[in-house]
C-alpha cells in the first residue's frame, strides 16, 4: 500500500486535518452518497468574510479521507472568495498525485467545499448559485469514476 | 497488546512452506535436467514431476492421468471450461450453468463464451452463500454442455453441496467442473467420489509455490489441448514443466491433506472465537455467508458505517494484512461481486472485510485481532457521516425510519 499512495496521502490519511464537526456552523454541505462508497460533510465557520474554521467528517477510501483533510487545511482562515477558488487538480498536486480511478474523490473534495459555502449563502438569505455554481443532487445514485 | 505483524489473508495467497521448499531445492538447483529428455539426468526430473502426479492423484482420489499441471487455477478454470464447452457445442449443447458468484476466471470466461454463442445460466446462491441442488436440477437442460460450480467461495468462505451437485450431473449425464481452489488442503475433496469431471486448484493456497496449479480431468473427457507444441501433460499442454513448482505443489498438497483432521479444527475454532467477538464487538455489523458450512479459515464481517479499503490501510497501519470487498479495494464503481450476489446492498459490502487465517496463526494472533480491528471501526466510524445517519435514525422510533 505504501507505494500505491503517496506519503503526502498516507500522512493526511494516519493524521487527519480538522476531523469532526462544528456544532454552530454557518455553513454545512454533503456530497457523495453511501451506495458509491464515499460521503464527504464539510462544516464551515464564517467570519469577516473568511473561513474562521472548518471541520470533515468522511466515509470513504485512504484518499476520501486524504483529500477532505487536506481540502480543509487549503482553505482554513481563506477568503470565501478564495475558498471557491480551490480546484480539484490544487487538492491532487498537494497531495503528490493520487492513482487515476481516486481523482474523483478530489472532486468530492472540491464539491463538499463549494456546497458548506453554498449552505452558508442560503443561510444568509442568497442565491449560492450564481455564486457557487451548480452542485451535483445528493440523491441522485449515479457514482462516478473522474 | 503491542503492535504485531498479522497475516489475516490466506485465501490470497498462503506462506511457503520450509519443508516444501526443501522439496523444491534440488530442482531449481542441482537437478535441473528438463523433465523430456533422454538421458538419466533429465529423467530424474521427470521421474519427480510423475511421482507429484501419484501423491496428487493419491490424495485428492484420482488417477495419475487425470492430473494436468497449469501454471495455477486461472488457467485450470479458463481450460476446463472453454474445452468443454468447445467439445460440446460440437454435440450441440450450448448451454452452460454456473453461478453468480464464481471467481472471475469462471465468469469471464463464462462472458467471452457468451460472446460466442453460449447460453449461461448463473444460479442465485442466496442469502446464506449455498447454491441449491434443486434450483441446479431445474436449471438443467437437454442442451447443456456444463456445470461450473465453485467448491469453496473466495470471499465468504461457503461450502457448496458438491457431493449431490456431483452426482446429479452425473446422472444426467452433464459435464461438471469445480473451482476448488480455496478448498483443496483445507477440507476433504475427493475427485471420483464427488463424481467430478473436472477439477481446478492452485499451489500456492495450501503453502505451496506460486505459479503452479492442476487441471484434474476425468479419462475419456478427450480434454481438448491448451497449448501446442509439444508432448507435456499427455500432449494436452506444451511446455517445459516446471519441475521446481510441480514438486513443491504434490509436497504441499501432502502435508496439508496429511495435517488436515489436526489443524482443520484448530483454524476452525480461532475463526468461530474470532467471528463471535467481533460481531459482539460492534453494533451494526454481519457475518457473510453460512456460519455452519465455510472454510475452516474465513471470516467476513460486514461493518455499516465504515469503507472497505480505509478499514484495510488503517488494519495496514497496525500490522495486519486483510482483505474486503469494498469498490474502492477492486478501482471498479461497484462493490464485490460475491456479497451482491448473497444479498448485501452497496453501502453494507463497502464496509466488508475479509479475515482468512491459516495453520500460521496464533491465538495470539486473534486476540490481536480482537482487539485492533473493532479500534478501528470505532475510529473509522467516529469520522464516519454515515454512521452519524446510521445512529440518528437508529435513534428514532420505528415508523420514522
Amino acid at each position: 500500500m505504501a507505494a500505491y499512495y503517496s506519503e503526502k496521502v498516507m500522512d493526511h490519511f494516519t493524521h487527519p486535518r480538522n476531523v469532526g464537526e462544528i456544532p454552530d456552523a454557518d455553513g454545512v454541505g454533503e456530497i457523495g452518497n453511501a451506495k458509491c462508497g464515499d460521503i464527504m460533510k464539510m462544516y464551515i465557520k464564517v467570519a469577516d468574510g473568511r473561513i474562521a474554521d472548518v471541520k470533515f467528517k468522511t466515509f470513504g477510501c485512504g484518499s476520501a479521507i486524504a483529500t477532505s483533510s487536506i481540502a480543509t487545511e487549503m482553505i482554513k482562515g481563506k477568503t470565501i472568495e478564495e475558498a471557491l477558488t480551490l480546484s480539484n487538480k490544487a487538492v491532487v498536486e498537494a497531495l503528490d498525485g493520487l492513482p487515476a480511478h481516486k481523482i474523483h474523490c478530489s472532486v468530492l473534495a472540491e464539491q463538499s467545499i463549494k456546497a458548506a459555502i453554498a449552505d452558508y449563502y442560503r443561510r444568509q438569505g442568497i442565491d449560492p448559485t450564481p455564486i457557487v455554481g451548480e452542485l451535483p443532487d445528493p440523491e441522485e445514485e449515479v457514482c462516478h469514476l473522474h | 497488546m503491542d503492535k504485531r505483524f498479522v497475516y489475516a489473508d490466506n485465501a490470497a495467497t498462503t506462506r511457503l512452506l520450509p519443508q516444501v521448499l526443501d522439496k523444491m531445492t534440488p530442482y531449481l538447483t542441482e537437478e535441473y535436467g528438463n523433465p523430456s529428455s533422454l538421458y538419466a539426468f533429465g529423467q530424474k526430473a521427470h521421474e519427480a514431476v510423475q511421482e507429484a502426479r501419484l501423491t496428487v492423484a493419491q490424495r485428492l482420489d484420482c488417477r495419475p492421468d487425470e492430473v494436468f499441471f497449469t501454471s495455477g487455477g486461472s488457467e485450470a478454470d479458463n481450460w476446463a471450461i472453454r474445452m468443454a464447452a468447445k467439445q460440446q457445442a460440437a454435440k450441440g449443447r450450448k448451454h452452460l450453468i454456473s453461478t453468480a458468484f464464481e471467481h472471475h476466471a469462471v465468469l469471464h470466461t463464462l462472458k467471452a463464451l457468451e460472446k460466442e454463442g453460449f447460453e449461461v445460466t448463473l444460479l442465485p446462491v442466496h442469502d446464506n452463500g449455498i447454491v441449491r441442488v434443486d434450483e441446479l436440477r431445474d436449471a438443467l437442460r437437454e442442451d447443456t454442455a456444463l456445470v461450473t460450480i465453485m467448491f469453496a467461495n473466495n470471499e465468504i468462505g461457503t461450502l457448496q453441496p458438491i457431493g449431490e451437485l456431483g452426482a446429479l450431473c452425473r446422472e444426467k449425464g452433464v459435464l461438471f467442473h469445480t473451482d476448488a481452489v480455496q478448498a483443496v488442503g483445507h477440507v476433504p475433496v475427493d475427485f471420483a467420489g464427488m463424481n467430478i469431471d473436472m477439477l481446478s486448484l492452485s499451489a500456492h493456497k495450501f503453502h505451496g509455490p506460486k505459479g503452479v496449479g492442476a487441471l484434474l480431468c476425468r479419462k475419456g473427457l478427450r480434454l481438448g489441448s491448451l497449448i501446442e507444441g509439444g508432448a507435456q501433460e499427455s500432449g494436452r499442454r506444451a511446455g517445459t514443466e516446471n519441475t521446481p513448482g510441480i514438486v513443491g505443489l504434490a509436497a504441499a498438497l501432502d502435508i496439508a491433506c496429511e495435517r488436515m483432521a489436526q489443524t482443520a479444527p484448530r483454524i476452525a475454532a480461532m475463526r468461530d472465537r474470532l467471528i463471535d467477538g467481533l460481531l459482539a464487538s460492534s453494533p451494526r455489523c454481519r457475518l457473510n455467508g453460512d456460519r455452519e458450512q465455510r472454510l475452516p479459515g474465513n471470516v467476513n464481517i460486514s461493518f455499516e458505517g465504515v469503507e472497505g479499503e480505509s478499514l484495510l490501510l488503517m488494519l495496514d497501519m497496525h500490522g495486519i494484512c486483510a482483505s474486503s470487498g469494498s469498490a474502492c479495494t477492486s478501482g471498479s464503481l461497484d462493490p464485490s461481486h460475491v456479497l451482491l450476489s448473497i444479498g448485501l446492498i452497496h453501502e453494507v459490502a463497502h464496509g466488508s472485510l475479509r479475515l482468512t487465517l491459516s495453520e500460521d496463526t496464533s491465538d495470539e494472533d486473534v486476540d490481536y485481532l480482537l482487539e485492533t480491528v473493532p479500534a478501528v471501526v470505532k475510529y473509522l466510524r467516529d469520522m464516519s457521516p454515515l454512521w452519524e445517519r446510521i445512529v440518528g435514525e437508529d435513534a428514532l422510533p420505528a415508523s420514522q425510519r
